[in-house]
């Protein structure tokens, strides 16, 4: 690496703390729990995992924070995934494919909205579209 | 690219000596095994200061703390926790009371009343990634210092903080920086220099630092140069700390390469640079002028103060010498303002002090808190209390210059000022913790021991007065001492304070006066009974076997190494005190309570 100038210091420290805040669950608006039990791993959750990854990281996310639980319980919809994030309600979405991935994100995370078909437990009947 | 995971692995120097880097490596080879290298990032950080339990692993995002890891744990931590997400259970702190395991370091009452500013990233960022310290504000400071700042501005900044001294002495550091930048004009040279030569019994602070956050040191010592006038500095770290001093050399190649260190950095036109000195482990290279003797090549003895270093230092040029932590906590008040600091500690002490806790105490290890916490709340809350429910006598702070502080006074906030107050000193920050077990006299002769040991000879009070009084507390010691003993350590000491060379002859006599004060009873036991309390000074002690209690066990016959307990299986059995050499061995070893000391 070449000397720095005061511009490369500041490019370099803004481009390593988002790197370094990802390691930080304080002050994270947003959580996305992958549900990592054994049934949601046989059913491709490691995939969702990677998937929400990437698609945080090319929507430019910072403020999300990506955590592996145990099985949420809901085994015949694997892979199950939780989002928390304020100003939406708790919600767990089920059958999450990594073309899923994208709709939450796209639609749940940035946009507000729930992807109705998705939703397995949480929010009220009502607020579903059927 | 982006993990899913950290695993950060202790490599402090207790937790190395703890196998930490096998772990290290085998949690490498397991993920590497496992395919897990992009999804979990392994890093090696520096101390977390829970030293009791190590070595320790925590992983992120989840905040887990592992506890007492070993090599095996390995294969659990990744294949349970990194892959599967579920904790490891059985690795993580067990709260005994409330029958729990305690998840995170929020959990902990360890942590609960600590406030790092010195070990901030401490167990946070890897020490030999110059990145992960940028990322973390690093180099902030020396950024804002170089082109915000004037050399008034900085040295202002720490006068409103009110930062003090943390090598021992507690003397302003903006008072030393000013000295210094006053006369830089006159002089062809001045130099910076970092003191590194921690060598109190028990302390540890400053190898942590290092060993932690080596860049913290380095950019303070950058802003010093800039705000004073010097183009060069040195650290004097001793050479029994290895790991220290490779951290501290990878960071500084990497600042160099950076241009963080050397000529026209970040494009200021500023140049500075630093350079490694090594000592060789003599306790009076911790002392300012006797350090820089040592840079110079010369023996490591000191000289009369005044000239100052300040004013007049290494070779002869000014020179502002700093210890570690002050240096650490240096760009955090650049960044965050000298009021800020302010507003953390006591009247006359500003900010944090970080203490090794040693001694029988349950959670031994490195704690930063603010000044003013008392002592109580250090060995109780965070400490966690004495070992095996004993009862508390006193702690030592300040080690070979401080003296003890006992139980009528732990609820005194800790400051530099109060701690003088009570015949002791906050020193270095060592602190070790003593019980019921422990004899004060005994325990006031090793310090005098390491002072005469460590005794440069140069100056005849320190060199003379401290051999006799170490004779005279081994004549009380060993049942010979008369009152007139009394008398005479009292007038040796008041002379070394008087007429000692330095500090360190000054301050050598400090453990005797404070002792005297606090537990003359002790003394008298010993001189007027013959008779130990603690039962430690084997010359005054008798073990016996009550008859009523022994059973015939035979344990402490097999156990006894002369041997000279006599007795057959279901009898009584009994010491001959001729023989006996007083090893505890028997008291030890008996499960009835038969062994008698008095």
């Amino acid at each position: 690496m070449a000397k720095m100038t005061l511009d490369d210091l500041r490019a370099l420290r803004d481009a390593k703390r988002q790197e370094l805040n990802r390691r930080k669950v304080d002050e994270k608006a947003i959580e996305v729990i992958v549900a990592m039990g054994t049934s949601g791993i046989a059913a491709g959750a490691k995939k969702t995992l990677q998937a929400f990854i990437d698609e945080l990281n090319e929507k430019g996310i910072p403020d999300a924070v990506i955590r592996q639980a145990g099985s949420l319980g809901l085994d015949h919809a694997e892979p199950t995934v939780e989002i928390k994030m304020k100003g939406m309600p708790d919600t767990i979405y089920g059958r999450v494919t990594p073309e899923v991935v994208q709709e939450i994100v796209e639609h749940h995370i940035q946009h507000r909205q729930l992807v109705d078909k998705h939703v397995y437990d949480r929010p009220a009947p009502d607020m579903i579209k059927e | 690219m982006a993990f899913t995971n950290y695993c950060l692995v202790c490599g402090g120097t207790g937790c190395e000596s703890s196998k930490a880097d096998t772990i290290y490596r085998e949690l490498k080879r397991i993920a590497e095994e496992r395919e897990l290298t992009e999804e979990v990032q392994i890093v090696k950080t520096g101390c977390f200061g829970f030293c009791e339990k190590g070595p320790i692993v925590k992983i992120l995002p989840d905040e887990s703390f592992y506890v007492a890891v070993e090599a095996g744990d390995a294969k659990d931590i990744v294949e349970e926790h990194l892959i599967k997400g579920r904790r490891v259970d059985r690795l993580l702190l067990k709260d005994e009371e409330r029958k729990k395991h305690l998840e995170t370091e929020d959990d902990i009452s360890f942590y609960q009343k600590q406030m790092r500013i010195v070990l901030r990233n401490c167990g946070v960022i890897n020490p030999d990634d110059i990145t992960e310290y940028i990322a973390r504000e690093g180099y902030g400071a020396l950024e804002k210092a170089l082109f915000e700042m004037s050399d008034d501005d900085i040295i202002e900044e720490l006068r409103i903080a009110g930062l003090r001294g943390r090598g021992g002495a507690g003397y302003p550091t903006w008072q030393k920086w000013k000295f210094t930048r006053d006369v830089k004009d006159q002089a062809e040279q001045v130099y910076v220099v970092c003191n590194a030569d921690e060598g109190d019994p028990g302390a540890y602070m400053d190898r942590s630092t290092l060993e932690g956050d080596p860049h913290s040191v380095i950019e303070a010592m950058t802003i010093a140069g800039y705000a004073c006038g010097a183009r060069e500095g040195f650290i004097y770290i001793r050479a029994e700390y290895p790991l220290a001093i490779r951290r501290l050399q990878t960071a500084m190649d990497q600042a160099r390469e950076y241009g963080l260190l050397g000529t026209d950095i970040l494009g200021s036109g500023f140049s500075f640079d630093l350079s490694i000195r090594l000592g060789a482990g003599a306790f009076v290279c911790g002392e300012e002028t006797a350090l820089l003797a040592s840079i110079e090549g010369e023996r490591g003895t000191p000289r009369p103060r005044p000239p100052f270093p300040a004013v007049k230092g290494l070779w002869g040029m000014p020179t502002v010498i700093n210890n570690v932590e002050t240096w650490a906590n240096i760009p955090m008040i650049i960044l965050r303002g000298g009021e800020w600091f302010a507003r953390i500690g006591t009247n006359g002490s500003k900010g944090t002090k970080v203490f090794a806790l040693t001694g029988k105490i349950n959670n031994s290890g490195l704690i930063e808190v603010p000044m003013g916490t008392t002592l109580r709340e250090i060995i109780y809350d965070i400490g966690g209390g004495i070992r095996g429910g004993k009862a508390f006598k006193a702690v030592q702070t300040g080690g070979p210059s401080g003296g003890v502080i006992t139980a009528e006074h732990l609820d005194t906030p800790i400051d530099f000022d109060n701690l003088v107050a009570l015949g002791s000193m906050m020193g270095s920050g060592g602190m070790i913790v003593m019980d019921e077990d422990d004899c004060i006299v005994d325990v006031t002769k090793f310090y005098l021991e390491f002072s005469v040991e460590e005794s440069c000879g140069k100056c005849a009070p320190c060199r003379i007065g401290g051999k006799k009084m170490y004779d005279i507390l081994n004549t009380i010691t060993s049942g010979q001492g008369t009152m007139e003993d009394i008398d005479r350590l009292r007038k040796i000491a008041v002379s070394m304070q008087k007429a000692s060379l330095c500090g360190l002859g000054q301050t050598a006599a400090n453990p005797v006066l404070s002792t005297l004060t606090y537990f003359y009873d002790e003394y008298l036991a010993h001189i007027q009974d013959s008779r130990c309390p603690a039962g430690v000074c084997k010359d005054l002690v008798t073990y016996t076997i009550l008859p009523d209690k022994c059973i015939g066990c035979t344990l402490c016959a097999r156990r006894c190494p002369v041997p000279c307990i006599d007795g057959e299986r279901k009898k009584l059995h009994v010491i001959d005190q001729e023989r006996c050499i007083k090893c505890g061995q028997c008291y030890e070893a008996c499960k009835f309570g038969a062994v008698q000391i008095a």
